[in-house]
């Protein structure tokens, strides 16, 4: 009789902390989609390499992907880039700063609405073309802008 | 657990924009202390924006993402009230949710 009761309360808790868990947001399972982190393309040394692992290509210039960055950014550890693709499609973007010792940046994909529009701050080790990578039906379509940096944002 | 995130999200026309600041260290890994030992890299790798519970954007960053993060997304189709949830894992297994309502 002990030992079922035992069983039965252990098993209680169990679900009660798994019920918590989920209220708390821990475990929401709608938002299991989060994509895993890539880390051959995160660890690449170089941007080809990065590109290649995330699934991207440089793809050509287009003027309906506009990336706002400042000409000269005095402090490396925070560059703001806003990175707006206007071409029909869009489905995610990557942002690649050339000259850091791992050039991809970040990398975002939209669904449901989302405009393919983001503005991140990045770390920019010494002055360096910022490049950002759009894919938009298959297609890969690319801008960038060489940000002059007086202090490194790596390093000590 | 990490701070809270400040989360904005506000109509803007008919698109909303959410604008949230991630309370991170984002170590790179490469720096030093001042007794020379590298500081081990900590930061964010995975973060998710859900609209009512569905996923918007996902993104992954490396560690050349600034400290204490400021991402800004924009989401159509939006309204006021809307629950904005945005979520992050680090690489050490370390994860912060938080919500904010669609201004």
């Amino acid at each position: 009789m002990d030992m079922i009761r035992r069983t039965v309360l252990k098993g209680a808790s169990a679900t009660g902390v798994l019920a918590g868990l989920l209220a708390a947001g821990v475990l929401k399972p709608t938002l299991a989609y989060a994509s895993d982190w890539n880390k051959a393309a995160f660890e690449a040394k170089d941007p080809d390499t990065a590109l290649k692992a995330i699934g991207a290509e440089g793809g050509s210039a287009n003027k309906d992907l506009v990336m706002k960055a400042p000409d000269i950014a005095e402090n490396g550890a925070v560059v703001p880039v806003d990175v707006t693709s206007n071409i029909p499609n869009t489905t995610s973007l990557s942002i690649l700063v050339l000259k850091n010792a791992s050039p991809l940046a970040s990398h975002f994909e939209f669904a449901n609405g989302a405009n393919a529009d983001v503005a991140v701050r990045l770390k920019v080790g010494e002055t360096s073309i910022i490049r950002a990578i759009a894919k938009a039906d298959g297609k890969f379509y690319n801008a960038q802008k060489e940000v002059k940096v007086t202090v490194g944002g790596c390093g000590g | 657990m990490a701070d809270p995130m400040k989360i904005r999200a506000a109509m803007k026309g008919d698109v909303c924009e959410i604008r949230v600041l991630m309370s991170h260290a984002m170590e790179t890994g490469m720096r030093k202390d001042s007794d020379g030992k590298t500081i081990p890299a900590h930061f964010i790798q995975t973060l998710t924006v859900a609209l009512n519970g569905k996923a918007v954007v996902s993104g992954q960053a490396a560690p050349s993402v600034s400290r204490n993060p400021v991402f800004g997304f924009k989401v159509k189709g939006a309204k006021s009230g809307d629950k904005v949830t945005v979520s992050w894992v680090d690489n050490k297994g370390d994860k912060r949710s938080d919500e904010a309502t669609v201004a």
